[in-house]
């Protein structure tokens, strides 16, 4: 089986981050996994992006053109990334920056989590939002496990933020509980 | 992200560029040297964090001009040492390199290239293969290149690039593009099996013994063309003694591909797509790109009925392949110049040389 995801958003928002964690938590299952950050001419309050392919086979390419899965936390990557879908594909989007309506696609497995306001209101951080949609992520494809992932959040979270791993982890949680998996 | 322990089983998700930085101190580099330029900055910034603590040093020069020429100086007390940069200062670097191999100084030269001419862009290109594996500045001169296409080999290969340096007495380059060099992958840190060289040619102070001398200008009555023949007889055992290729599905292929890189990483992903629509191709990826795979790309060649040629530039290693096989009516090239191609590209060639609709 192969998953390819790509991840979108604002820089800063925390896109490489919840990238590498998911890389990170695939390796840690033993499957193959590359990880790719956006790449190019790029700067603060742009858009940061990044692809994850997670396979049992040898991975080829790690550029993705049509990606499996999306998701995607504000509104301009939703116009970039969607249109390349695939049919069938799921498509996690941040709700509290992007407006479902502009989904005009009805092959594709939308998922909405107002993302930013549970971070804000459940979570008590708006820097949670990525975490919780990777929580919903993971638990509507399967593609991890929840309990490795958690496990491998203080392998991303540097020494001088490890105070934030609790909330990472209520984040991670609050995400997969509103996708169905509750742990 | 640290290197790993020396012996560490566990894999290890790290960038291409990092692997690089892994690779080459696990190899016994404890000297760097380099100035910045994108697309291989995790580089110095790896091993400016990182050297000292393994009881190196890292050293930011004031131009590419200036490190190629404090490379030559540490390689001349035997100490292994590296730089990487991307085009346009591996331009710079170019004389320092040919007096590195005039006087036969080992070093790894790392080039995670992007696009040109000039100062082009930082898309990740292959148009830098010409001048990787055909020169070594000016003179006679050429560079053992290496062409690493996953995280893997950036660690492996580099280890590689070191012993080979060591063992001809010239610089290896690790040629990379951005892509390879900004993806993560997991790695598996092979420790590092020693294969240093005695040094009896070093600058390591001459009390007690013969002065030595390293030096590439040969002045005497017919001197420098003996060097050049000496220069020659070594080119050739490495071209006799260090081809390393990949090849990929091969077996009962009609078609076969010749990539190398991020261009192969892709090709294996368009491969595996027409193997499911019973197009039967297969690839030779060249691992070394300077020894070029001479006679295996000639015995592939001959095998099949069409050999396509991908590369992120607009046609150079093709040339290698032309002169290696006489079948050039069977030869095709794909070129994305700047650009990574999409293994649906890559597909498109493959159906239209197969006689298939896309």
């Amino acid at each position: 089986m192969t998953k390819d995801i790509i991840m979108a958003g604002f820089g800063g928002q925390g896109i490489l981050m919840i990238g590498n964690l998911l890389a990170l938590t695939a390796m840690e299952e033993g499957k193959n996994v590359t990880y790719l950050p956006s790449y190019g001419v790029e700067m603060r309050g742009g858009t940061a992006n990044c692809t994850v392919i997670i396979s049992d086979e040898e991975i080829g390419s790690p550029v993705v053109w049509r990606p499996g899965s999306l998701v995607i936390m504000n509104g301009p990557s939703l116009e970039r990334f969607l249109p390349n879908l695939q049919p069938g594909g799921e498509l996690v989007i941040n709700s509290s920056l992007v407006d479902a309506r502009k989904v005009d696609r009805t092959d594709v497995r939308l998922f909405q989590v107002a993302a930013d306001e549970i971070a804000r209101n459940k979570i008590g951080s708006r820097q949670m939002a990525s975490m919780i949609a990777l929580g919903a992520y993971v638990a509507l494809s399967g593609v991890v496990g929840l309990e490795t992932l958690i496990g491998c959040l203080p392998k991303v979270i540097s020494k001088k933020y490890e105070r934030f791993i609790p909330l990472n982890v209520n984040a991670l949680k609050e995400g997969a509980a509103l996708a169905g998996i509750h742990a | 992200m640290s290197a790993p322990a020396a012996g560490a089983a566990k894999r290890v998700l790290a960038k291409g560029n990092e692997a690089i930085c892994h690779g080459a101190i696990a190899a016994g580099c404890r000297f760097y040297y380099g100035y910045p330029i994108t697309p291989q900055n995790d580089i110095p910034e790896y091993m400016a964090a990182h050297m000292a603590e393994h009881g190196g040093a890292f050293l930011q020069a004031e131009s590419e001009v200036a490190t190629i020429n404090m490379i030559l100086g540490t390689s001349s007390t035997g100490n292994r040492v590296m730089t990487s940069s991307s085009g346009p200062g591996i331009s710079l670097m170019q004389e320092g390199l040919s007096f590195m191999v005039g006087s036969q100084l080992p070093a790894v030269i790392v080039n995670i290239s992007r696009s040109g001419p000039g100062l082009g862009g930082i898309a990740p290109s292959q148009g830098d293969y010409f001048q990787a594996t055909k020169v070594a500045g000016h003179g006679d001169a050429h560079l053992i290149c290496l062409a690493p296409h996953s995280v893997q080999e950036m660690y492996s290969l580099t280890m590689l690039a070191f012993d080979l340096a060591d063992k001809y007495r010239n610089p290896a380059m690790i040629l990379g593009d951005a892509i390879i060099g900004q993806m993560k992958e997991p790695y598996d840190p092979v420790p590092y099996v020693p294969a240093v060289p005695d040094k009896p040619w070093a600058l390591t102070g001459a009390r007690g013994r013969a002065a030595r001398h390293i030096k590439s200008m040969f002045l005497k009555d017919g001197e420098i063309e003996v060097h050049n023949w000496k220069l020659r007889d070594k080119f050739r055992k490495i071209r006799e003694e260090e081809v390393r290729f990949e090849p990929y599905m091969l077996d009962g292929a009609k078609i076969g591909i010749v990539a190398f890189g991020t261009a192969a990483r892709v090709a294996k992903t368009s491969i595996q797509s027409a193997r499911k629509e019973g197009i039967e191709v297969g690839m030779l990826r060249p691992i070394t790109l300077f020894p070029f795979p001479e006679e295996q790309v000639r015995d592939m060649a001959s095998g099949v009925q069409k050999v396509l040629v991908v590369e992120m530039n607009t046609g150079q290693m093709v040339e290698d392949v032309r002169r290696s096989t006489p079948h050039h009516e069977r030869i095709h090239f794909f070129g994305k110049p700047c650009a990574v191609p999409t293994p649906d590209e890559i597909l498109e060639q493959i159906r239209l040389l197969a006689g298939r609709k896309g």
